[in-house]
């Protein structure tokens, strides 16, 4: 790992008796893409004005690049930061806007205006220097303001919700380009987000947060395969989470009574803690790991054998409720035998090219997974 | 209403405004037009006389001065003083903020009268405030503090200030608290972000309450009137003069001319330096053209507020750092120091009225502070009063016709110019807010010479006539800042479920904008029942409204009943303002 840029360690919040951030330690490499993601109200934004200055934390430390910022004013932080709403200056035109940072560190106004105009060429806006922002579009004032933050390359970049008021189309593309530019300034940015795939395309590393905490913090793929809480499994990506408790449990390999009942199923630990006989947990089955075959596919009355070449997995029976397509994937919701009306149905996806797997509505099917797919999550 | 006639009306969305420009054209336009005839118009044809008269000598030209140097100190001491003010309670949460503005709200609409009446007392030779100057030894005996420049000014700052709060307030509300933040964490020191970022943004509201207080106040004669000397006459205190005295309709007419070139000059003015646009709030750059940069006007203000900014800046560095941490929590802005200075300010808006309170129940001291002993006599005399008691059921009455007219004129153009597509529109909006623009005491001299030709003079009709016209600009205001927020997409859910244009207003537009429609009423209410300029004449000396009757007794003399009759007045305001805000946290609540 690369040197620290951010060090956070028991930096906690309240305000009155609701605790905004409960004591949190975290840690920010030089260079990384750190995204902080989670529900609103978790805790991420009260994170970021903690990082910035913009609020002062009740407990803990702060340390940006080793110097001691806890009690600094954000003028002295040196870091950028880059608001939801944009936050440009509506009474400056974009130029001013852009040297605004760098007259404040008291730079000659023409070396300002050169790098501001530097600035506009790295987000690709060389044209609208003398605008105002109110004559540019959403994405245009969005490159604008990271232009803002770039020109005095501050050690962190802070950025909050930015993509938030743009369309689909404009924040994929806008996602490439904030890619682009970490990778060729190699700038520290930590990224707020309630979006999940957002945070799973863009980020180094993922701080999912809840009610105030941080729930795990990982790569993408490790909170996508190996989520620590029932929380982090539902928040990330659609999935199954089945219940059941604990029959036995070896190392990696858990096999998990469902509450539906039958044998006992095979899946696999998260990795993050022990678990014991008789303990009540989820068994998180990601949509596209639920294979497909019809009932009579299956090789007996029972379902719950291992099929071959897939593992000590498991099987479930059901009904198919719905058929979606959702472009390159096609979704199928089933409910299992003997569940509850309302119980939510389980969700399988299969490539909407694979016609093989066509299923019609009222059918019964057949689901069964590898235990290589299927990740075990404490139940509370 | 047959269909075909609703398809009309939205056709021609011009026939919304028919109403009011009729009103305007009778009751405005052609009184002010007769007025400014008359001062040209002798009894042998065309004439200049009276302007002759008028710059014969230095008197009237010397009052005029004072008019305006006294309007320029209000308006200078009210938007310094108001500004903390409004930047504080923009930037409380919203519970705290109502409380707060509870306090600017009541002083607003309390009646100039009774808080010059306020005044009087505090200022007298046994009032509150010779008593304390002696007592903290400032003074020897108690000194004459009435009927000077300083107690008219007092009493004109508490009097407009509050407009001035409430103006640059609406367009502080409006100013993204993101952009003082941004501007910290791009490296600005809080005076700077504040003198570079916040300041400059809130310029529209600056001005647009400046403006409001300096013609509010050189068409003033109140607090002058009954605060100031023979050195603080006013320009309206001569028209009255003319009109009730001599009957000299022609000098009244003249000063009227010199009254509203003034108030004209000055509007031309602000347009030249400011643009007009900025008066609604809208931020000043949008009549830039694109595509070009800020001109050496600019450059020269950025100069100066970079050097507040520098100066504040190397202010707030003398604080310890401690001080300085313990602060920043709140953001800028909500320093124990500018907290102190905004108590201060409400402390000196409130305090008249409240100290005006025990007076009223005093027994023995009669109006000398401190009061003592305890009566209700004074309420009893107002009771019996058959004077007082038709003054107030006439008040009321004339104020309901008045809030009704307003509202059936006032929300048809509000709704034309808040949905219609129109050409000029800032054009019309300049003609719907001309009676605020044009001096009262102008207006209120042209009516009551159509009224005396036509005998409508000391009628009740004649005069909510005539407050119609003051009240229908605010109607408009109030009711199109409303429609500003209202998701029109409603009206087409509406109407695509099967409703009929009338039965969308019905059984959707009205119920959801009854809030706003209230709050106009009320204000139109509150506009007829404390005005004096068209009653002083309209109601020809007899069948006086109340502040009619408050002018006529408090000119003659000052009595312990008439502080009786200010407590009642600021109560029922204190409750119509509490009312109102349960009404609309209601009706916000459905």
């Amino acid at each position: 790992m690369a040197s620290c840029k951010l060090k956070i360690s028991g930096l906690g919040k309240r305000y009155g008796d609701f605790v905004a951030l409960a004591p949190t330690d975290l840690e920010v490499a030089e260079g990384e893409f750190l995204t902080l993601l989670g529900p609103s109200g978790s805790g991420k934004t009260t994170l970021l004005n903690l990082i910035a200055g913009l609020s002062v934390p009740d407990d803990g430390k702060l340390l940006i690049e080793g110097r001691d910022a806890t009690w600094q004013p954000p003028y002295e932080r040196d870091i950028g930061m880059v608001f939801q709403n944009y936050a440009l200056f509506p009474h400056m035109t974009i130029e001013d806007n852009i040297a605004f940072p760098l007259q404040m560190r008291k730079l000659k106004p023409a070396a300002a205006r050169e790098r501001a105009r530097q600035a506009l060429d790295t987000v690709r806006l060389p044209q609208v220097a003398q605008r105002y922002p109110k004559e540019l579009s959403g994405g245009q004032q969005q490159r604008i303001a990271l232009a803002r933050c770039l020109v005095y390359k501050p050690s962190i970049i802070l950025m909050d919700e930015p993509l938030g008021a743009l369309d689909k189309k404009l924040r994929d593309q806008m996602q490439l380009e904030i890619k682009r530019i970490h990778r060729e300034l190699g700038t520290t940015i930590v990224y707020v987000t309630h979006d999940q795939e957002e945070a799973m395309t863009m980020s180094d590393r993922i701080c999912l947060m809840e009610g105030g905490r941080i729930a795990q913090l990982g790569t993408p793929a490790d909170l996508y395969f190996r989520p620590r809480s029932l929380f982090v499994a539902d928040f990330l990506g659609e999935s199954n989470l089945l219940e059941g408790r604990v029959a036995t449990s070896g190392g990696d390999a858990v096999q998990v009574t469902l509450a539906a009942g039958g044998r006992p199923v095979g899946a696999r630990s998260n990795g993050h803690q022990a678990f014991a006989a008789g303990q009540p947990v989820r068994v998180m089955v990601r949509p596209q790991n639920l294979g497909l075959g019809a009932a009579d596919h299956a090789h007996d009355g029972t379902h719950d054998g291992p099929r071959d070449g897939e593992g000590d997995g498991g099987t479930l029976q059901g009904t198919v409720l719905d058929r979606m397509i959702s472009g390159s994937l096609t979704k199928l919701y089933v409910q299992r035998a003997g569940a509850a009306a309302d119980d939510a149905p389980l969700v399988a996806a299969y490539p909407t090219a694979r016609p093989r797997e066509r299923h019609e509505i009222g059918e019964t099917v057949t689901l069964h997974w590898r235990r290589a797919d299927a990740v075990v999550v404490p139940a509370a | 209403m047959s269909t075909s006639a609703n398809r009309d009306i939205w056709r021609h969305p011009l026939w919304l405004g028919a109403p009011l420009a009729l009103l305007f054209v009778l009751l405005l336009i052609y009184p002010v037009g007769q007025l400014l005839l008359l001062s040209v118009q002798g009894s042998e044809g065309w004439t200049l006389a009276p302007y002759r008269k008028l710059f014969a000598s230095s008197v009237y030209v010397n009052v005029m001065l004072i008019t305006l140097k006294i309007a320029a100190w209000t308006t200078l001491l009210s938007v310094i003083a108001g500004y903390p003010v409004a930047y504080l309670i923009s930037s409380l949460p919203k519970e705290r903020k109502t409380a707060w503005a509870f306090w600017i709200l009541l002083s607003f609409w309390t009646s100039f009268l009774v808080r010059a009446f306020a005044w009087i007392l505090m200022l007298s030779r046994n009032g509150v405030v010779n008593q304390l100057l002696t007592a903290l030894g400032l003074q020897d005996a108690p000194s004459n503090l009435l009927y000077s420049l300083g107690a008219v000014l007092v009493g004109m700052v508490h009097a407009l200030m509050p407009l001035a709060v409430l103006t640059m307030l609406s367009v502080m509300e409006n100013i993204d608290r993101n952009l003082p933040r941004a501007a910290l964490t791009l490296g600005a020191r809080p005076g700077t972000a504040f003198w570079r970022v916040y300041f400059p943004l809130s310029m529209p509201g600056v001005a647009a309450g400046a403006i409001m207080v300096f013609v509010t106040a050189v068409g003033f004669f109140i607090v002058p009137a009954l605060l100031g000397g023979r050195r603080e006459i006013m320009i309206t205190q001569l028209i009255i003069e003319q009109v009730q005295q001599t009957l000299n309709w022609g000098f009244a007419g003249a000063i009227s001319v010199l009254l509203l070139a003034v108030v004209l000059l000055v509007f031309l003015l602000y347009d030249k330096l400011l643009g007009l646009s900025t008066m609604t709030g809208s931020s000043a750059d949008r009549g830039r053209k694109p595509g070009r940069g800020p001109g050496p006007l600019q450059h020269a203000a950025d100069a100066l507020l970079a050097a507040l900014g520098h100066a504040s800046d190397a202010l707030l560095a003398l604080w310890p750092r401690r001080l300085r941490r313990a602060r920043r929590e709140a953001a800028p802005g909500t320093t124990p120091l500018l907290r102190g200075f905004v108590l201060l300010v409400l402390f000196f808006l409130s305090v008249p009225a409240l100290l005006m309170i025990p007076l009223s129940f005093a027994d023995k001291s009669g109006l000398n502070w401190p009061p003592s002993g305890f009566t209700l006599r004074h309420y009893e005399t107002l009771l019996h009063s058959p004077l007082w008691m038709q003054a107030a059921l006439r008040s009321l009455l004339v104020g309901l016709g008045t809030a009704l007219c307003a509202m059936l004129i006032g929300t048809p153009t509000a709704f034309l110019l808040a949905r219609s597509q129109l050409r000029g529109k800032s054009l019309l909006l300049a003609f719907v807010l001309s009676p605020i623009i044009v001096p009262r005491m102008i207006i209120a001299v042209g009516l009551f010479y159509v009224f005396s030709r036509i005998g409508l003079v000391g009628s009740s009709f004649g005069l909510v006539l005539g407050h119609t016209v003051i009240a229908v600009p605010y109607v408009v205001m109030t009711m199109m800042a409303v429609l500003r927020n209202y998701d029109q997409r409603l009206d087409l859910a509406a109407q695509s479920l099967g409703a009929r244009p009338w039965q969308t207003l019905r059984h959707v537009t009205f119920p959801i904008l009854a809030a706003g429609l209230l709050s106009s009423f009320l204000f139109a209410f509150a506009t007829s029942f404390d005005e004096l300029t068209i009653a002083l004449f309209a109601t020809g000396g007899l069948n006086a409204t109340l502040p009619k009757q408050f002018w006529d007794e408090v000119t003659l003399q000052i009595s312990p009943v008439i502080a009786a009759v200010s407590t009642c007045l600021f109560v029922f305001v204190a409750a119509l303002i509490w009312v109102a805000d349960r009404l609309q946290r209601r009706s916000l609540a459905n």
